[in-house]
């Protein structure tokens, strides 16, 4: 059973001149089987939250902690974080020139089994997985992301999600610049993870509330400046829909990007 | 990072250079002979010369003197016709002149030459591998080689150099209407080795001609490669491949000579870099003549910085003396490793070290992509391995 703890947790984003504090002390307990979903606007540290918890380089923790199942998830390293259980879903996937799907997804599934999965059933899981995110067969022998349109992109991260079944899924703004029929399949992707790993977590970072018509959440966190105000059901998402952000703009961030 | 490219194809002339804005009118009518004295010492300040750590090339550019022999050896299907020449073969010097005084010394030098003979229509089968072995730990060889392939043959032809010793060579490439030839250079000499050759291509009408020079070892290692198209409809493919170490110095010089109508030449050289004075040298020069109308042309270099303290240089020249052509551009760029795509990698479990040996195989996959013989194209995936196992990426 995955919990996973985030502790009064500050990150500061580290820039050409100064690191410049972007996350002010983050509460948060994700506990197996839930999902939360994080809703902030623009600039509120959404993504920096995500990052930070997967050890994107450039976002230094200057207190805090992050703990999966009481281990120290700051101690391990990117790689060592994923072989956890940790997974983030990215907002824009990197391209990978050359190295094509098929190798990095058994190069992934590899090291996050623990050993190489048997070529025949493998080969089948992975074509049952696009096939249920209406991921074109010949994708698999493409360079990673190379000339992925949005879509296509967000639909292979979720593909990773399902063949790599973290313990905890985060999922920064997997919903941004998808159409209608587009943000079904994923949706549809979360939850068919969501019920066939019940032990797992899952944390939805969200912009628009739209997603979350198709993904129930159990606890919707309001995020603004840099860390979380208010915390509720479902119903808080509902609120957000109508009124916006602004009843939660902090005084001293008004104007920030 | 760099990046240019460009696409002139309108009506007007066009000299676009980058570096030092050199002359390129002179590179396609430059000044060949076969005499040493003919060319002057060089100093480093020429042009030609202004990237060679002379002080390592064991005087080969002044008046060294053989030494020793390096070991030729041939593996070639019956069809090839394989023979030891003196240096009066008349057939020797088809394929071109030098153009530079190692490449003179290197032809005054040779005792024998090598002459591989495809005869016409002839396809054999499976690849003739020439091993060139170095003449030793401080020793001084030069070599020739020559491989003809006549009207409408075919071959492929892997040329593989190893060992220790100072090496200086010329290979003609001779290729008669029609014909088409896979050549494959292979430079895993040994950490010691200083080997310097000139290569000159030279086509005839509709001949296909589809090289790679691969760079792995050796100490300093210096290639220049001339196409000539000798008639129209020529088509020339150059793939360059090459990984430098900590104080290797990797430099490929080359001129394509657009001197016909409807060739077309495609330049692909990528380099990855690695160690303290990892240094490499791409000069691509690529001359259109006024004759040469409906020409096609693209080059591209691309090297990957993997550490600090290597550097790349790299300077594509592209003269066009005729408005009439189908296309020319070029591209260059020298970056450094990209974190983002480590990042990503090992954001889905993959270990930091297998990580950046996918990004590495990956940007050298274009290349590898393009090498139609499989059995060239396994040996260079595991010559790739065993650089990158040896460097620890």
């Amino acid at each position: 059973m995955a919990t996973l703890e985030i502790k009064d947790l500050h990150v500061s984003v580290l820039t050409e001149e100064a690191p410049k504090g972007i996350l002010h002390g983050v509460d948060l307990t994700l506990r197996a089987g839930q999902t939360h979903a994080i809703m902030g606007p623009n600039g509120s540290g959404k993504s920096t939250l995500a990052y930070a918890i997967a050890g994107h380089p450039r976002y230094e923790v200057t207190s805090g902690q992050v703990l999966l199942d009481g281990e120290d998830v700051l101690a391990m390293s990117v790689d060592e974080r994923a072989r956890a259980g940790m997974f983030l879903a990215m907002q824009y996937p990197v391209e990978v020139p050359g190295v094509s799907m098929s190798n990095f997804l058994r190069s992934a599934a590899t090291a996050v089994r623990g050993e190489a999965p048997k070529l025949r059933t493998w080969v089948k899981e992975v074509k049952g997985a696009m096939s249920d995110l209406d991921i074109n067969e010949s994708f698999a022998e493409r360079s990673v992301n190379e000339g992925f349109s949005g879509g296509e992109k967000k639909r292979h991260e979720i593909l990773q999600l399902s063949l790599l079944r973290p313990r905890i899924a985060v999922l920064d703004e997997t919903d941004s610049g998808l159409d209608v029929d587009a943000l079904r399949v994923v949706a549809d992707g979360v939850n068919r993870f969501r019920s066939e790993n019940s032990d797992s977590g899952v944390l939805l970072i969200t912009h628009y509330s739209r997603i979350l018509r198709h993904i129930d959440p159990d606890t919707v966190h309001v995020f603004a400046g840099g860390r979380i105000m208010e915390s509720g059901g479902p119903e808080l998402a509902h609120e957000l829909e109508e009124h916006g952000y602004e009843r939660f703009a902090p005084k001293q961030e008004v104007g920030a990007r | 990072m760099t990046v240019t490219e460009s696409q002139p194809g309108g009506p007007e002339l066009v000299s676009h250079s980058h570096g030092t804005g050199a002359l390129l009118a002179s590179r396609g009518l430059r000044f060949t002979s076969y005499d040493v004295d003919a060319f002057e010492v060089p100093t480093g300040r020429e042009e030609e010369w202004r990237f060679t750590p002379l002080r390592r090339l064991r005087d080969l550019h002044k008046s060294a003197v053989a030494t020793g022999e390096a070991g030729v050896s041939i593996d070639a299907p019956h069809e090839v016709k394989v023979e030891t020449v003196g240096r009066g073969d008349p057939r020797l010097g088809d394929g071109g002149v030098p153009a530079d005084r190692v490449a003179a010394q290197a032809w005054s030098s040779f005792s024998e030459a090598t002459l591989l003979t495809v005869p016409a229509e002839q396809r054999p089968d499976g690849p003739v591998t020439v091993t060139v072995t170095g003449p030793g730990r401080d020793e001084v060889a030069f070599g020739h080689l020559q491989v003809r392939l006549e009207q409408f043959a075919e071959a492929v032809v892997v040329i593989d150099h190893r060992g220790s010793g100072s090496y200086a060579e010329n290979v003609e490439l001779v290729l008669g209407d029609g014909a088409r030839l896979t050549v494959v250079g292979v430079q895993d000499w040994a950490g010691d080795a200083v080997h310097v050759a000139a290569q000159y291509a030279r086509l005839g009408r509709d001949a296909v001609l589809r090289a790679t020079a691969v760079s792995l070892g050796g100490n300093l290692v210096r290639q220049s490669p001339t196409v000539t198209f000798a008639q129209p409809g020529g088509d020339a493919e150059l793939l360059g491949l090459y990984f430098a170490d900590d104080g290797q110095h990797l430099e490929h010089r080359l001129l394509v000579d657009h001197a016909v109508p409807h060739c077309k030449s495609n330049v692909i050289y990528k380099g990855a870099l690695q160690g303290e004075n990892a240094h490499s040298v791409w000069i691509g020069d690529v001359l259109i003549q006024a004759a040469a109308e409906g020409t096609d042309t693209f080059e591209l270099n691309r090297n990957l910085l993997l550490t600090d303290g290597a550097r790349a240089d790299s300077v594509p020249n592209l003269e066009i003396e005729t408005g009439e052509i189908a296309g020319a551009g070029h591209a260059s760029t020298t970056g450094r490793f990209d974190d983002e795509q480590l990042f990503y990698l090992r954001s889905r479990g993959i270990p930091e070290d297998q990580a950046r040996r996918l990004v590495v195989r990956g940007f050298f996959g274009e290349i590898l992509q393009r090498i139609a013989v499989p059995a060239v194209r396994e040996r260079l995936e595991a010559a790739i391995e065993a650089e990158l196992e040896a460097v620890g990426a």
